[in-house]
C-alpha cells in the first residue's frame, strides 16, 4: 500500500521544492532586492564613477564591473538564505522539526536546502543578466552559461552560509557573517578594480576568497574570452564548493538529530 | 483515514511501542532515565507529568527523531535508529509547538507536507480535502495562517500529521494554549480518530486530558516511569475512591486531628492542603469530616481524581 520512501535526491528535492513554493509568495520582493541592487551599484558605480575611470583593458568601466555583479548578486542571496532563511526554519518557525517528523532524513534536508539556496541565486543571476545586456553590457551569447555559473556559486555560498546557521544560535552571528566575511569578499574578489594591480599580499589574500574565481569565471563568460586558463578558477570553484557542501551538511544534520 | 484499510494488525499481533530500559542523556543531563513502555495496537496511551519528566524526549525517541543513548525500542516492529525513514513513513506527528509555514495558505500547508511522504499526488490531493472536512476547515481552506486562530491552527496542525494515513498518532501536548471550546472540539476529534482504530499516543501534563482520553497511561517524573495502567485502575491502587481534603497549616494539623486513628490511609500534604485518600467510605472518613466542622476547618469531600495519583506518588503537584 505504502510506497518505499523516496531516495536521498527525491528527499533533497521535496525540501527544496517546499521552498520554492513558499518562495513564489512573496517572489516580488524578492525580484526587486535581486534587481534593485545591482541596479544602484551599476549606476554610480559604472556610471558615476565610470566617467573618471580610464577604460581597463578595452573595457569601458560599467563593462567591468558588469559580470560581477551578476555574480554578488549570487553570493548575496545564496547567503542570505542560508543564514536568516535557514535559521528562521530552524528556530523561528521550527520548519525543519516538521519535515524531520516525516521519512525526509536531516541530511537529506541540508541537501535540500543547498539547492534551493543555488536554485534562488541562479534565479537572480537570470535576473541580473537580463539588466546588465539591456545596458548593453554583454558582448557574447556564452553569458547564458553565467546562469549555471551562477547555481554552481550559489551552492558554494549557500553552504557556507549553512556552516554558520549550523553553529549559530541567534540571528546576530548571521550579521557578523556579513560583516566579516561577506563584504571583504563583496569588495575584494576582483569585481570592482582588477587584483593584478594590487600588491603580492593583496592578491594572495583575494586569491583565497571563494568569490574570486567566479567572478574570473563569470568575465570569461560575459566578455566570451574563455580560454584554458579557465580551468584554475573552475577548479578551484568546484573545490571550495565540495569542501563547503560536507561541512555544512555534516553540522546541520549533527544539530538537527539531538 | 478510509476506515476500511488493510488490516494486518487485527490478527493481534505484537506491540505497536515496545521499549525496555530507554534511556536519554544530553551530556551529563539524563533526561529520560531507563523507562519500560508496551503500546498496544488501537488503543489511546498517554504520557502524563510535569514539564520537564522527559515525555517530550520520548516521544522524539519513538518518532524516529532523535537516537536512544541506551536501551531497547521497537516502533512498529522496526528499530527505530536503523529503519527511521520507514517508521516515520507510517507516524502521523502534532508537535507541541506551532510549526505550520506560515507564509503558505490551509490547503497549500496540507499539500505541501504530503509531498514528503511516499504517495502519489492524486492521493496527497484527496486526502487533504477529506482533512480539511475532518477537522472543520473547509472555510478556511485558501486563508493564510496569519488569518487563524490558535484553534484553527492547532486543528491544521493535526490535519497535517493525519496526510499519510498514519498508523500510529503522535500527539504532544494536543490542548495546551487552547481556550476549552477550542479543548472540546479537538478531544471530539481525538475520540472519532480513536474510534476508527488509529493507535495513539499522547503526552499532557492535564489531567481531565488524560483520563478523558487515554485507555492505558504512564506517569512519569524526571525521566522515570512510575505507575502504568488504566486511569481507573491507577486511582482506585493508589489513592482509592474517595478523598478528604482539609484546608489546615502544617502547624495545627496535630491539634485539629487529635484523636483520629489515621494509620494506613494515604495522604499528602500541597501548601496548606492535606487530602486524605479512603479506599471506601468509611467511620474514619466520616469523623475527620465532623472533627474538621467542629473546629471550623474548610474540607472538601469528593472522588479521587488521577491529580490525587501524581500527588501520592511524587509528593509534588502536577502544575508546579
Amino acid at each position: 500500500m505504502t510506497r518505499a520512501p523516496a531516495g536521498f535526491f527525491g528527499g533533497a528535492w521535496r525540501v527544496a521544492a517546499r521552498n520554492l513554493v513558499v518562495w513564489r509568495t512573496y517572489a516580488g520582493a524578492s525580484a526587486l532586492g535581486n534587481f534593485g541592487e545591482p541596479l544602484l551599484y551599476l549606476v554610480a558605480m559604472g556610471y558615476g564613477l565610470g566617467r573618471v575611470v580610464p577604460d581597463l583593458g578595452g573595457m569601458s568601466y560599467a563593462e567591468f564591473i558588469a559580470p560581477g555583479l551578476v555574480l554578488s548578486t549570487v553570493m548575496y542571496a545564496a547567503t542570505f538564505e542560508g543564514t536568516f532563511g535557514a535559521y528562521t526554519r530552524l528556530e523561528t518557525q521550527r520548519t525543519f522539526e516538521a519535515i524531520l517528523a516525516t521519512p525526509i532524513t536531516p541530511v537529506e534536508l541540508a541537501a535540500g536546502e543547498i539547492l534551493w539556496g543555488g536554485i534562488k541565486a541562479a534565479l537572480g543571476a537570470a535576473a541580473v543578466l537580463v539588466v546588465v545586456a539591456l545596458f548593453g553590457l554583454v558582448p557574447s551569447w556564452l553569458a547564458l552559461l553565467t546562469v549555471p555559473l551562477g547555481l554552481l556559486a550559489g551552492v558554494m555560498f549557500t553552504a557556507m552560509a549553512l556552516v554558520v546557521t549550523g553553529l549559530s544560535h541567534s540571528y546576530e552571528t548571521s550579521n557578523y557573517y556579513f560583516t566579516l566575511v561577506v563584504a571583504p569578499m563583496f569588495l575584494f574578489s576582483g569585481i570592482f578594480f582588477p587584483l593584478e594591480q594590487m600588491p603580492d599580499w593583496v592578491q594572495l589574500g583575494a586569491r583565497a576568497l571563494p568569490l574570486t574565481p567566479v567572478v574570473v569565471l563569470a568575465r570569461g563568460l560575459v566578455r566570451g574570452t574563455l580560454s584554458l586558463g579557465h580551468l584554475a578558477p573552475l577548479g578551484a570553484t568546484l573545490a571550495f564548493t565540495a569542501v563547503a557542501c560536507v561541512v555544512a551538511v555534516w553540522l546541520l544534520a549533527r544539530r538537527l538529530r539531538v | 483515514m478510509s476506515g476500511d484499510r488493510a488490516v494486518p494488525w487485527a490478527a493481534g499481533d505484537g506491540p505497536v511501542v515496545e521499549a525496555r530500559g530507554l534511556v536519554k542523556r544530553y551530556g551529563d543531563l539524563v533526561a529520560v532515565a531507563g523507562i519500560d513502555l508496551s503500546v498496544r495496537r488501537g488503543e489511546c496511551f498517554g504520557l502524563l507529568g510535569a514539564n520537564g519528566a522527559g515525555k517530550t524526549t520520548t516521544l522524539r525517541m519513538i518518532q524516529a527523531v532523535s537516537p536512544p543513548s541506551g536501551g531497547n525500542l521497537r516502533v512498529l516492529g522496526l528499530d527505530p535508529v536503523r529503519d527511521g525513514k520507514r517508521v516515520r513513513a507510517r507516524l502521523g506527528v502534532c508537535a507541541q509547538d506551532d510549526n505550520l509555514d506560515p507564509d503558505l495558505t490551509v490547503l497549500e500547508n496540507l499539500l505541501v507536507y504530503g509531498s514528503y511522504f511516499p504517495q502519489p499526488r492524486a492521493v496527497t490531493r484527496a486526502r487533504a480535502q477529506e482533512l480539511l472536512t475532518f477537522m472543520a476547515l473547509e472555510e478556511k481552506r485558501d486563508r493564510r495562517l496569519r488569518e487563524l486562530s490558535g484553534g484553527m491552527k492547532r486543528r491544521l496542525m493535526i490535519a497535517r500529521a493525519l496526510m499519510n494515513d498514519p498508523e500510529v498518532f503522535v500527539l504532544d501536548e494536543p490542548t495546551t494554549g487552547l481556550d476549552p471550546a477550542a479543548r472540546h472540539l479537538i478531544w471530539q476529534k481525538i475520540r472519532e480518530l480513536a474510534g476508527r482504530g488509529v493507535t495513539m499516543l499522547l503526552t499532557t501534563h492535564y489531567m481531565d486530558e488524560a483520563e478523558r482520553l487515554c485507555d492505558r497511561l504512564v506517569i512519569m517524573d524526571r525521566g522515570r516511569v512510575l505507575a502504568e495502567d488504566a486511569p481507573r485502575a491507577l486511582i482506585e491502587r493508589h489513592v482509592g475512591h474517595e478523598v478528604v481534603e482539609l484546608r489546615v497549616p502544617a502547624a495545627e494539623e496535630a491539634a485539629v486531628l487529635d484523636g483520629i486513628e489515621l494509620t494506613g490511609i494515604g495522604s499528602a500534604r500541597t501548601g496548606d492542603l492535606r487530602a486524605f485518600f479512603f479506599a471506601r467510605q468509611s467511620a474514619v472518613a466520616e469523623r475527620l469530616v465532623a472533627r474538621a466542622r467542629e473546629r471550623h476547618v474548610a474540607c472538601l469531600v469528593r472522588n479521587a481524581t488521577l491529580e490525587d495519583v501524581f500527588l501520592e506518588l511524587t509528593g509534588r503537584e502536577l502544575d508546579e
